[in-house]
């Protein structure tokens, strides 16, 4: 019978006690092993987004509330800004921006985004046409990959936007009619949850092409995305669009200045990115115009920063946990030491050596450690399941359960450092058992 | 076979346990007697190598235990004696063929299953070898004992107090069995008791 094999029984030989120490010690790991997972993706997931994006400009506001509903599409916009006061950005005349690309936000299908916006987005993520083509006239979309398996849109099919991001289809505000005329290949990049189209259908949608008198009340509206009842955007629509033929759009953005945008995302040149007029161009926006600009890179750090705060308070947690797992595989094995004494000073008469015995015992610890550990991370990967639908459910961002990471390679190695210093007095105790003495004590 | 010279051997550095010498020859069957606190247990412990004399000789098979290193010493105590303790103590997580197979090993003999089972055939506790220790009773684990004293074939059987919990028709028979189990292996028994009973069931006897 090999020690391995000895420790094994005797541990589910008092299978409560083996039962706590595993409870424990999973609970830990498991945390642990979450955190991990959590931070490492949701970072992945804005890293990824970043796309070298430098500047974002839109309405005044919450600048991170712009980061986010902007780029990652996961919050409300802060509102609108008209087309002349963000012309200058737009006019492709600023020798140190790339690319400036328009975003207007505000309808949705099924939950999904619809964002009006020039050909240049999907390129900013590298994103490749999967099927069909890339959209050209207004009311034509192309559609991310996630956006197509989930509300199962085909090349050719057409779907009504509806005001808001909501999901739950509010049937009385349905705005325009557009047509799928391609499909993204999946990327990981947020354009698998987004449904692109031209700037001018979401002006169209909204009613205002052309009737500048109607903007008014756009920016409101933009912001208040969860209460519309009875604000019918198809109502002062002017005309109808089922059967309204959409020609290609005739004058050139930057020309329609009383239109009215979301933000635009602003690209630096690689050769400018680091100068001195790059850098203070946040400042320069922020202070002398009506607009507001916002750094990716600044609000992200300001966010994992606040969010570091309650990953601190979990992982310390975590550890106390790790802790107290050792703490109880420590008792166990040591309780089970007085239960086994006779056990072991009855294996040295049979011809074990003490090393044996204390190889034994730490086999034990190490033993609890790693089926700990194994059922820690099945925890923490079930937990990301859960957590990753909840995800997908609430943003459409999708995580994955199945991924495993370098870290939980090395929480293997402090698990079993755990079981093992939890394991090393025991053992030093069955090393040095006086056979004689023991077994004359009864 | 089994010999003693001069054996002395102390606790505390003033008292002084001074035994008598042994000499039983291989296959010879001896009685110890003496009461409690003579140091019976004592002399058996030194005898098993379990532990080391103040001072004097044991020669087991002629060898003087004495000389060999101790990791030496654990692996020769578990070939060449088998040891019968007043008590059962048992590895509790192990069914009664484990436990008898675990000697094996510890001793560092290939497992012999074949033999295993034969010895507890012989002492009527063949039906039990998947049972775990717990389920036994007293009798059962004492012949259980019997049968891990002997698994590896040991040149000297010592057993210590063996029958003190058991009652007259299970005390006989167990003696019955130890004489017949030594015999059978040619090897040396020497029991160590203050029981009375076997003062007329076994011939050589040593008083302490």
């Amino acid at each position: 019978m090999s020690t391995l094999k000895l420790a094994w029984k005797n541990l589910t030989n008092k299978p409560l006690n083996m039962a706590l120490s595993l409870v424990l010690f999973a609970l830990g790991v498991g945390m642990i092993s979450m955190i991990f997972l959590i931070e490492k993706q949701v970072q992945e997931k804005f890293d990824k987004n970043l796309a070298g994006i430098s500047l974002v400009i839109g309405s005044k506001g919450s600048p991170l509330q712009m980061i986010l509903c902007n780029m990652y599409h996961v919050d409300d916009p802060t509102g609108n800004v008209k087309i002349k006061d963000v012309k200058p950005f737009l006019s492709g005349r600023n020798p140190l921006i790339e690319k400036a690309i328009p975003l207007s936000l505000g309808d949705s299908y099924k939950g999904f985004r619809i964002v009006g916006t020039t050909q240049d987005y999907p390129q900013l993520y590298d994103v490749k046409i999967g099927e069909g083509k890339i959209w050209k006239n207004n009311f034509e979309a192309t559609i991310g990959a996630d956006v197509a398996k989930i509300v199962n849109l085909k090349i050719g099919d057409t779907f009504h936007s509806t005001h808001g991001f909501l999901s739950d289809g509010m049937n009385g505000h349905d705005h325009g009619e557009f047509k799928v005329v391609g499909i993204f290949q999946k990327s990981n990049s947020v354009i698998d949850q987004l449904i692109l189209t031209t700037t001018q259908s979401i002006w169209e949608v909204h009613g205002n092409h052309d009737e500048p008198e109607t903007t008014e009340e756009e920016p409101e509206s933009e912001t208040e995305t969860d209460n519309h009842e009875g604000h019918d955007h198809a109502a002062h629509d002017g005309h109808d669009h089922h059967d309204h033929d959409h020609p290609a759009p005739q004058k050139p953005l930057i020309e329609e200045v009383d239109q009215e945008i979301t933000s635009i995302l602003i690209k630096f040149k690689e050769s400018s990115k680091k100068s001195f007029q790059a850098l203070t161009m946040l400042r320069g926006i922020n202070e002398n115009t009506e607009v507001m600009a916002a750094s990716p890179a600044i609000e992200l750090n300001r966010l994992y920063d606040n969010m570091s705060l309650g990953e601190s308070f979990l992982r310390n947690l975590a550890m106390i946990i790790v802790f107290v797992s050792g703490l109880s595989i420590f008792i166990s094995l040591f309780s089970s030491l007085r239960d086994r004494k006779y056990e072991l000073a009855l294996m040295r008469v049979m011809g074990a050596t003490p090393t044996k015995l204390f190889i034994l015992i730490i086999v034990e610890g190490l033993l609890l450690a790693i089926i700990g550990y194994v059922i820690g991370i099945i925890l923490s990967h079930l937990g990301m399941s859960i957590f990753a639908g909840q995800m997908e459910d609430k943003y459409h961002y999708s995580f994955t359960a199945t991924k495993f990471l370098k870290e939980e390679f090395y929480l293997l190695g402090g698990a079993l450092l755990i079981g093992f210093i939890a394991a090393v007095i025991p053992a030093i105790q069955a090393f040095k058992t006086d056979i004689s003495q023991t077994l004359t004590e009864s | 076979m089994l010999q003693t010279k001069n054996l002395k051997f102390s606790y505390d550095g003033k008292t002084i346990l001074d035994f008598p010498d042994i000499n039983c020859q291989r296959g010879e069957q001896w009685l110890l007697i003496g009461q409690s606190g003579s140091g019976k247990t004592t002399l058996l412990h030194l005898l098993g190598g379990l532990r080391k004399p103040k001072q004097g000789e044991i020669l087991i098979d002629g060898k003087d235990t004495r000389q060999l290193s101790s990791t030496a010493l654990d692996k020769f105590r578990g070939k060449n004696i088998g040891i019968v303790f007043q008590k059962p103590y048992f590895v509790r997580a192990l069914t009664v063929e484990e436990n008898l197979m675990l000697a094996q090993q510890l001793a560092g003999q290939d497992i012999n299953r074949e033999y295993i089972y034969k010895l507890l055939n012989q002492l009527n506790v063949g039906h039990k070898f998947k049972s775990k220790i717990d389920n036994l009773s007293e009798g059962e684990k004492q012949r259980v004992s019997i049968a891990r004293a002997l698994v590896n074939r040991p040149a000297v059987i010592l057993a210590d107090e063996p029958t003190s919990a058991l009652d007259d028709k299970n005390c006989q028979e167990v003696i019955k069995l130890l004489e017949q189990q030594a015999k059978e292996a040619n090897a040396t028994l020497l029991i160590v008791t203050h029981d009375g009973r076997l003062k007329d069931l076994v011939k050589n006897q040593i008083q302490l």
